[in-house]
Order: C-alpha cells, then structure tokens, then sequence
C-alpha cells in the first residue's frame, strides 16, 4: 500500500519537477514581454532530440548535451528576434497564433530532420533502479530532480544577485521606466527568451531518458507548463514550482488509483477549479484594474 | 452610387451568393466538390466563432469541442439510437448552448491568457471523453453516421436524386446545402452584429469599463455571444458529420480548436467575408504544400508565422486596406 | 434640498495604504459639485468607488437613499449614474456615433429575436437612437465626426465624445474625470460652456478637475481631498479664502 503510494509521488514529483521547470520558462517569458510563448515545449524536444542525434554521430554525452543547450538557446534568440519582435504590436490572440505558428514550424523541422520515430536516450548514470521504501524509481528521476533544482537555485540567484536579472525583473514590472533608466529592453527581451530555452532544453534532456523522445513531444509536455504556470498564477515563479509540482503529482495518483487514461482530464479539470476560485491562480498578483 | 453598394450591409452576402453560385462551373470532380463542402461547412462555424473571438474580443482556444460535441450526439442519437437527424441536430444545439452557458459563466470572467488556458482546458475535458469512452463513441477509432435525412428523404452523396426533371448528384445537392448553411450562418451573424447586441459585443473588445458604466451588463453578453458561437459549432457539428459519414475525436481536439481559430485570425478578426477567407486559404493550404511532402508541415508553420507578423490584422483587412490606400477612397466598414 | 449622493465614512486601501479614508459628504441634486486635491489626492479613486469600479473597504455609499456598496457599474448606470474616464475609455473599434449609442444601450429595449430577424420594432428604435446620437454629438460640439471611426478623432474631441456618450444615458448624474486634461485654452471654454448646458438640463455633474479656473468658475460646492482625507468643503468663495487649502496647494 505505502509502497505503491510512494511509487506514484516519486513519478509525479519527477514529472512534476520537468513541468515547473516548462513553466519557469512561460514564466520568464511571460514576465518579460507578456507573451505565452506556445512553443515552449518545442525547446524540450529540441534539446532531447538534437542530444540524442549528436550522440548518434559519436560524441560524447557531456559534449552533446552543452550543444544542444547550446542550440536551443540559439532557436530562443532567433524566435524573438524573428518572430516576436517584429509583431510587437499585435494582439494577443495574433501573438498566440504566431507563437504556434513557430511551434509547427520547429516540429516540421525536426521531423525533416530526425523522422517521426521515437528515439531512446541512454540514462545520465547507471541503468540500475533505486529503490527508496519499497517504491522503485528509475534511476534517471534522480538527476531530473537533482537538475530541476539546481536550475531553480540558479534562477533563484541569478534574479536576486545579479545586475541582468534585477534587470529584467525591473522590464517586467515596467518597461517604459526599466527603458528611462537606461535598460536596454530588447536586450532583456532576448534574454528572457534565450533563458527559457536553455531551461526548456535542459528540462528535455534530463527527462528523456525516462519518457523517450520525438518530434511531437513538445506539444503535450508545452500545453502541461502552460496548465502549471496558469494553475500557479502567470508570472509567478514560486507559482510555476507550486504548480509544476502539484500537477505532476495529482496526475500520477489519476493514473495510478482511477484510470491512466483519465489522468490529462483531471489535469484540466484542476486548472478550472483553480482558476474558478483563483482567477488569477494560486501565487497571482492581485492587480487593481486602472482606469 | 456604387459607394453605397459597397457600404450596404448586403454587400457581403451578395459577393458570397455569387462566389457560390458560380463556383460549380470551377469544381471538376467530387474531390474538388468535397473541398468546397468541408469549407462551406467549417465557415459556417468560424463565422459563428468570429462573433466571440473577432467581435467581442474573447478568445477560445477549446472551441472544436462544441463541433465534436454536435457531431458525436448526432452520430450517436441517429445511429446508435435511431433517432431522426434534424430533431437531433437541434436537439444536440440545445444541450451545447446549456453546457457553454454553465462553463461559460465562470470562465469567462477569466481575461487574457487565463481565459485561453480554461478554454482550452473545457476543450481538452471534453475531447478526453469522446476519446476514451469506447462504447458510447467508438473512441479513437472513430464512429460511422447515418446520411441526412428529413421526413424520410435521405441525402446521400453516393446516390443520384431527380429535381425538377433533372439529375442531380447527392454531392451536388449537399454543395447547395452547405451553401445555404453558410448563407444563413452569415445572415444571422451579421444580423446580430448589426444591432444594439451587437453593439454592446463590441463594446466588451473595445472598452469593458466603458461597456460597464452605459449599463451594459458585460458578464451577461460575453456568456451569450459564447452560447451563440457554440451553438453554430454545434450545429455544423452535426451537418459535417452526417455529410462525412464518419468522425473521429480528431474533429473535438485541441489541434482542431486552433485550426479554428487560427482561421479568424488569419482571415480577419472581426470580418465576415475576411474569416471565411481565411477557412478557404487554411484549407487550400494543405492540398497545395502536399506537392512538398515531408516539407508541407514546416511550410505551413512558416506561411502561418510570417502571415501574422506581417499583417497582423489578417488577410482581408490587410488586403482592403491596401485596396483602399490604392484606389485613394475614404475609409469605410468591412463587412 | 434633497442629497443625491451620500457618502459616509467610506475608506478604500490598497495592500495596506489608504487612498481614501474616512470620507463623508453629499452631493445635493441639480448641483455641479467639484472634487479637487492635488495629485494622488484620491480622487479619481473616489470616482472608481462611487461609480462602483472599486468596491470600498469600509464605509457606506447611497444614491437617492438607496446603498448602492457593491453594486456593478452598470448596475449604477441602470440607476442613472453615468461618467466619462480620466484615461480616455473609447471603444475604438467602432465609429464615433456608434460609441454614443452605445450610450443608449439601457434604452434600447430590443430583444434577442427582434434582432435575429430585424423586426421592424428593432430597426424603429433604432433609428430613434440613431437620431437621439447625432443630436447628442452636435450638442457636444462632434456633429462634424458623425461617420468618423473613433480612432480616427482628435483627443479633445474623444474627450467631448465620451460626455456625449455619457448623456445618452439620461442621467441624473453625471461624473466628468478631469474632463479638462490636455485641452487648449479655446477648448476648455467651449467645455465650460458644456458643463453649463448640462447643469441647466437639470443633469446633477460631479466634476473632477484640476483647471482651478474652470473649476472656481461653474462649481456650486466644492470637496477637498488631501491624502485621501477631507481637507475642506464649501461654496468656491469659502474654499478660495481657506488656510488650509491654500498650505495645501501651495505646498505648505
């Protein structure tokens, strides 16, 4: 009983740990320019991807990691400077189908290049299951946490400590003042959009060894950020961790004790309960509408 | 003189009565036919979903649910059942309209990004089940539908019919059905729009506070333009699954919502003939990038991308406005 | 004389800072009753609260005696109470005139069906708002911007479209938000003027403003706020003569 108990929070919490991380993404993104970037998801399944194919042409897994972190960060700038930016005064339903647009885009890309095949990632270490109370794990959910939280701790630090963090935090509370005093907001922009991708990247990587990895990935894993950053509240970095967590967990215990097949409905379903009580979900700021 | 044609709220109904009327003598063969009854179909449901998205500013990211909703309790009722198609059909519109006015209520205080993400999630809550309930829809193998039938006359594309001492093909008269649903769906919506509710849809997009304090009760005309839309989803629902034959929860996915919307977007938010534009261009598309096989996915994407960036107003505005700047006239309405 | 508009103790903060705090006062009918204070004083928060945008943390609001504390906007406008934005509140995705008959949206009586098939009931009444609209914007100083797009107009004459707008409503009351911000000179005569002609159709104008002259100048009665809090109130001849007022605004 405790066993199978433990079994499913460690699978959500590993889950989970890959959604928050998606969700800091949107938040980052979100919070810098007020866009929901739908192609979140795709920096996950480039970063996996482009990890396995370069470990296919015979380097070494470190190397191929940092290159394909590497070339999400890049495919971040590019879909700012590219796509975003040169729409800056478009609606947001028109934000969102260019940001979708860019999501087809990179999947048919990917699918030219790497097919529509599944492809395996070996585990960062040992294949051996560790086995916590009963309740196996694999062994790659070790370092998904390991990674996940080292991310937040950096992100923590790097928004706290640094001068380009405090930087965009201050773009994200006002742009107009952020720009009076000298920061250069495009260049926040950029960043915003080159952090969430390496995020992403990274989050992919850590995570496919345990959920293999496609061409298609991006969509579900991105529509399941977006789930944790609503539930957590946009914007909100506690609130992406919270609901990452939260949404990974309640969808492993769905799956585990009613039905596997029902687990992405109770995901939704629990993004509407929050939203119904919480408009502006759970770590949301309250902002007094102006007028 | 030709100034006030162009202005007249008529305008667009007669270019598009005259776009299908003429059309025929372009369609070659049953292929082309079925195309063009696709389109007419699904433009009748933009044209409802451009009343919640183009004109009272309320974005739905979930709205193919509806489509599915319609079309699965057609299948369901008429064949499962045995019931007739046309009560069906209304009686399917009626529990869509009550199922978007329950969810509509609550969500739609939502704004922004946070109505997406509900939207969206009723969407996906709603295809799960179609998908997962085997018995009562088939799940994801799909379902089959009786043909369209009213008062025991069925309408059956494989079948020939005798009008008027003339042979008719089931396809051509379903072309004319499809047309007429279009023509109507157009005439309501521009009806509406035209009005004082319309009015007060457009004032939500426009300035909700102001709305507010004139006394328009913003909450209340958001939920209806949501029922309405859903409703013509529901009922085109419904036709394009008696015309298919056969549906799959393809129809109620996430991915069909955004086809749907992009549709809007990319015609024209907030005009008619623009989204109905856009329905034949995003459903063009893909006939003309099948020549580029494995390519025909990234050029999509890319089509869709640039054609936001650039005109982000959509097609059709973008296109009159550039009409209009060409041919030096004043600034009027689109339709 | 009867209070329109009573206020009583009515407290609002933000996270903790009060913008309006314990304020008491009434608006008596057929009045234009000012609202000054120097800036972040409070007082377009006051509008926000009276006009039910805001709804107060503490206190007690009633019109014609009747609380109206939570109520809805348009609640309130159903109740005739009407005001036009500080920060312009256009939509502007329609034309000008169609802003205005907006205006006349609790007077429109047409019903779902009369609209689906345009019953000649619709299109009568219609053509009265029609009509009632255009009278409206001449009346205002628009009638040149009839068949305009809203987005297309001037600032000043948005400002004047949204008062028009606001009349269509038949109000008993009308609140004007710094209706004078960002005018020319030549402009803000003709508004004083407006106000005026409002004032003689009986409409009670509640006016946030912060031309002292335009004020001083068709002001009945006159609130001061400082912080949030009542500084003084009296007839423009009082609140010209008051020490308070004068520290106040001349930084004292």
């Amino acid at each position: 009983m405790l066993a199978e108990f433990l079994q499913y929070l460690f699978t959500g919490i590993t889950i989970g740990a890959t959604y928050a991380l998606v969700a800091l993404g949107f938040t980052l993104i979100y919070n810098a320019s007020h866009v929901i970037n739908f192609a979140q998801g795709e920096f996950l399944m480039i970063g996996g991807m482009a990890t396995v194919s370069l470990m296919g042409m015979g380097l070494p897994m470190p190397i191929a990691i940092i290159l394909a972190v590497i070339l999400a960060g890049i495919l971040g700038v590019a879909l700012q400077r590219l796509a975003i930016a040169p729409a800056r005064q478009a609606s947001v339903v028109t934000l969102i189908i260019i940001t979708i647009g860019a999501s087809i885009f990179i999947r048919g890309v990917a699918q030219l290049v790497w097919g529509k095949e599944y492809h395996v990632m070996p585990s960062f270490g040992s294949d051996q299951p560790v086995r916590i109370g009963g309740a196996v794990m694999h062994s790659q959910s070790i370092w998904v946490l390991l990674i996940a939280s080292i991310l937040v701790v950096l992100l923590v630090l790097f928004f706290t400590r640094t001068l380009i963090g405090k930087a965009i935090l201050a773009t994200s509370m006002n742009k107009d003042a952020a720009r009076l005093v000298g920061i250069r907001t495009q260049l926040v922009l950029m960043l915003a959009f080159m952090l969430s991708a390496l995020i992403g990247s990274m989050a992919g990587i850590a995570v496919a060894p345990i959920t293999f990895t496609s061409y298609d990935i991006g969509i579900m894993l991105g529509l399941k950020g977006f789930v944790a950053a609503a539930m957590g509240g946009l914007g909100s970095g506690v609130g992406a961790v919270v609901g990452g967590i939260t949404l990974g967990i309640v969808e492993a215990m769905t799956a585990g004790y009613i039905s596997s097949d029902y687990k992405d409905a109770v995901a939704f379903s629990m993004i509407l309960l929050v939203l119904f009580f919480m408009p502006r979900g759970m770590f949301g700021s309250r902002v007094v509408e102006r007028v | 003189m030709l100034n006030s044609l162009f202005q007249s709220r008529q305008f667009g109904l007669l270019v598009l009565a005259l776009i299908i009327i003429v059309l025929p003598f372009g369609l070659q063969n049953d292929f082309h036919y079925d195309i063009a009854i696709q389109m007419g179909l699904i433009a009748a449901t933009v044209v409802g979903l451009n009343l919640l998205v183009g004109f009272a500013g309320q974005i739905s990211l979930g709205h193919a649910a509806f489509f599915g909703v319609g079309a699965y309790m057609s299948a369901i009722l008429t064949g499962t059942y045995g019931w007739s198609p046309i009560p069906v059909l209304l009686f399917a519109a009626v529990v869509v309209g009550i199922i978007a006015f329950v969810v509509g209520r609550p969500i739609l205080r939502l704004k922004g990004h946070y109505l997406s993400m509900a939207t969206l999630a009723v969407g996906f809550i709603i295809y799960i089940i179609i998908n997962n309930e085997r018995r009562i829809t088939g799940g994801p193998d799909g379902i089959s539908v009786p043909s369209l039938s009213i008062f025991g006359a069925e309408l059956n594309v494989f079948n020939d019919y005798q009008i008027l001492g003339m042979t008719l093909s089931g396809t051509f008269l379903w072309y004319v059905l499809a047309g007429v649903l279009l023509l109507l769906a157009v005439w309501i919506a521009q009806n509406i729009i035209d009005s004082p509710i319309g009015r007060a849809l457009r004032s939500v997009h426009g300035s909700e506070v102001a709305a507010r304090v004139v006394g328009v009760d913003t909450a209340r005309f958001k939920s209806l333009v949501f029922v309405i839309s859903a409703v013509y989803a529901s009922i085109m629902g419904s036709f394009y699954a008696h015309y298919t034959g056969f549906i799959t929860p393809q129809i109620a996915s996430f991915e069909h919502s955004i086809v749907l919307i992009t549709m809007v977007v990319l015609g024209g938010m907030a005009s008619t003939l623009g989204v109905i534009l856009g329905v034949v261009v995003l459903k063009l598309l893909p006939q003309v990038l099948a020549d580029f096989q494995e390519l025909e996915m990234m050029m999509f994407g890319l089509i869709l991308m640039l054609t936001m960036i650039f005109m982000p107003k959509g097609l059709l505005p973008t296109l009159q406005g550039l009409a209009r700047k060409y041919l030096r006239k004043k600034p009027e309405e689109g339709v | 004389m009867s209070a329109l508009i009573e206020v009583t103790g009515l407290d609002k903060a933000f996270g903790g800072v009060n913008a309006v705090e314990g304020l008491s006062f009434s608006v008596n009918a057929g009045q234009v009753y000012s609202v000054i204070g120097p800036n972040g004083a409070g007082k377009t928060t006051l509008f926000n609260l009276i006009t039910g945008i805001y709804t107060p943390t503490k206190g007690e609001i009633k019109l014609r005696g009747e609380s109206v504390v939570g109520l809805e906007p348009n609640q309130l406008a159903e109740r005739g109470m009407c005001r036009t934005f500080q920060n312009l509140q256009i939509c502007m995705n329609m034309t000008a005139l169609e802003n205005v008959m907006l205006g006349r949206h609790l007077q429109l009586k047409s019903n779902f069906l009369s609209t689906l098939f345009r019953l000649p009931s619709m299109l009568r009444d219609e053509a009265a708002c029609r009509e009632r609209a255009i009278e409206l914007m001449e009346f205002v100083g628009c009638g040149q911007y009839v068949n305009t797009e809203a987005s297309a107009m001037s600032y000043g004459a948005l400002k004047r479209l949204e008062i028009a707008r606001a009349l269509a409503a038949d109000p008993k009351v009308i609140l004007l938000d710094e209706p004078a911000a960002g005018l020319n000179g030549t402009e803000t005569a003709a508004l004083e003027d407006l106000i005026r002609k409002v004032a003689q159709q009986g409409i009670t104008v509640v006016l946030v403003e912060h031309d002292m002259k335009l004020v001083m100048g068709i002001s009945d009665y006159l609130l001061v706020l400082n912080y949030g809090r009542k500084l003084a109130e009296g007839t423009p001849e009082q609140i010209r003569n008051n020490p308070d007022v004068i520290a106040a605004y001349l930084g004292g």
